[in-house]
């Protein structure tokens, strides 16, 4: 499925929800089914500093796709992380790197990848692309 | 003029930002601990000023920068009353409290020699404490900080302790942004002097609360932002002793606080000017000093006893909420409630009540240390001005209870 097809989804998704406490319960869901990192994973490398909620990204390359797993103090944050995790996992690096990154905008959340937040989000959107960048290096 | 009696819903109306629903919910403002509304007359006061009266100060013969020039100079007067100051020279129009304080440790900072130290405490924002680490690394000197205890109250015999005759100046917050605790600050003060350190007083969160009146305190200088006292942004107040301000170098170079340039030498300007390199932020000047008659006009003793109470009616609310712990429990505090709740981040509960309507504050509060000494990522904070009511925090409540059991479940 190409990142655009899973961004519609999610999209097609949250379209049921009107009301923004429903659809926060539903990222506050998906935060919480999101699998924590382990301890050991959640080194200083891997933590990204946000100045409201931190946010630790471990990335993985099998058969050339790229594999994201990641964990953040904030519950919300973390049902965000699933989302983006959801889209960009078992892509290519290039198919990572030439993606418009437009679901969020859609479904209203826009706020979260504001660089005035600062909740981290926006930081590992960017470094999720450096990673694929770096891979496609390598 | 005698003050109005208080009335909450009548002063309500003369803020337009409280009137309107965010999310399509009514808007509750918890969040004036960082900046608060404005009433109308203020709008006002600075939409008249560009509409009909803007020009450059201190330097037009024209009729415009006349007029421009007495408002602006009417302002500082007012402001000068307003916090008891001897004389008008010692009041010094800045961008906020960040660039009074700024001013002061460069300035005053020029003075001190390596080995000297700097008093500052626990529960400064970043604020009153970066200008400092910034003199220290330029001069030498050593900062030390005065310990306070888990309820949030300074640890008194340490303070003691720490003061001795290399001590050159005390900078230190007057009312916690973050706790509420109204620090002994008269105290402080007379013990500070008694090793002939100066003492710089963070008045941001206590000029819109308390009665100041800086020759009753006897502090060296007192700093607050006007967009925290109902005024505008981008102007702020650093009060000094006249003799202090006098011995001081100059801050920033430019025009206005010159009296004579050439190539080879300038001299300065009389105080307040010699401190007010450039054109200064006119509009913002006369748009604080609409607010501060707005607040006389208010009867204040009233206002302050009305936010008491909803601190009180919140706190005691709050206090029945198992896993909800309040930060910040000093005997004498003001009007701010920083709360953290067991296995719940702030931002997830501030985020859920900003979707209800409801405006707090969450994070660190640009009070790193002094979360690292709660060991807490940051707190969830409402501060309450005299516009707010009793019903706005029974509807807080309510949102924070569903908020709870959304993230909770």
């Amino acid at each position: 499925m190409s990142i655009q097809v899973k961004q519609q989804e999610i999209i097609d998704e949250f379209a049921i929800y009107d009301d923004w406490m429903d659809k926060y319960e539903y990222i506050i869901e998906l935060g919480k089914s999101v699998p924590t990192l382990s301890p050991e994973l959640k080194t200083t490398e891997r933590l990204i500093e946000g100045c409201q909620s931190n946010v630790w990204l471990a990335t993985d390359i099998k058969d050339g796709k790229m594999q994201f797993s990641a964990d953040s103090d904030a519950i919300i944050t973390k049902g965000i992380i699933g989302l983006l995790i959801h889209v960009y996992n078992n892509e290519s690096p290039a198919a990572i790197l030439q993606a418009e990154l437009f679901f969020i905008n859609e479904i209203g959340l826009a706020e979260h990848l504001s660089p005035t937040r600062a909740n981290g989000l926006l930081s590992m959107v960017k470094r999720m692309k450096t990673e694929a960048l770096q891979s496609l290096a390598q | 003029m005698a003050p109005v009696p208080f009335s909450v819903s009548a002063i309500r109306e003369l803020f337009p930002a409280l009137r309107q629903k965010v999310y399509g919910k009514q808007l509750i403002y918890f969040d004036n601990g960082a900046t608060s509304q404005k009433p109308q007359v203020v709008l006002d006061t600075l939409q008249q000023y560009y509409a009909l009266e803007n020009a450059n100060i201190h330097r037009g013969v024209h009729y415009l920068s006349q007029q421009a020039t007495s408002a602006y100079e009417a302002a500082r007067r007012n402001i000068q009353q307003y916090i008891g100051a001897k004389a008008p020279e010692e009041i010094i129009f800045t961008k906020g409290t960040t660039d009074s304080i700024n001013l002061v440790a460069f300035s005053f900072g020029e003075r001190l020699k390596p080995g000297d130290e700097i008093l500052i405490s626990a529960m400064e924002p970043h604020s009153n404490i970066v200008p400092w680490q910034l003199l220290c690394e330029r001069k030498g000197c050593i900062l030390r900080v005065i310990p306070i205890s888990k309820k949030g109250e300074l640890d008194l015999q340490a303070f003691e302790q720490m003061l001795n005759e290399r001590t050159k100046i005390l900078a230190i917050t007057h009312i916690s942004n973050t706790l509420g605790t109204i620090n002994p600050v008269k105290e402080l003060i007379s013990k500070a002097h008694q090793v002939g350190a100066k003492v710089l007083l963070d008045g941001a969160q206590s000029i819109q609360h308390l009665s100041i009146d800086v020759q009753d305190l006897n502090c060296d200088f007192y700093t607050f932002s006007g967009h925290k006292v109902f005024g505008p942004t981008g102007i702020g107040i650093l009060y000094g002793k006249e003799a202090l301000l006098d011995s001081m170098p100059p801050y920033q170079g430019g025009g206005d606080m010159i009296a004579k340039v050439t190539f080879e030498r300038s001299t300065y300007n009389m105080l307040p000017l010699k401190f007010e390199a450039g054109t200064p932020h006119i509009a913002g000047a006369i748009g604080l000093g609409s607010a501060i008659s707005f607040l006389q006009g208010l009867d204040m003793q009233a206002a302050a006893a009305h936010e008491l109470e909803l601190t009180k009616y919140a706190q005691g609310i709050l206090d029945t909420f198992e896993g909800l712990h309040i930060i910040g429990e000093a005997k004498h505090k003001t009007s701010v409630v920083s709360f953290t709740i067991d296995g719940m981040h702030p931002f997830d509960i501030g985020t859920l009540l900003d979707k209800q309507g409801i405006a707090v504050r969450t994070g660190h509060h640009c009070t790193q240390p002094l979360m690292d000494f709660y060991q807490i990522p940051g707190t969830v904070r409402a501060s309450f001005a005299f516009y707010n009511t009793k019903e706005e925090i029974d509807i807080f409540v309510a949102a924070l209870e569903r908020s709870m059991q959304i993230l909770g479940a």
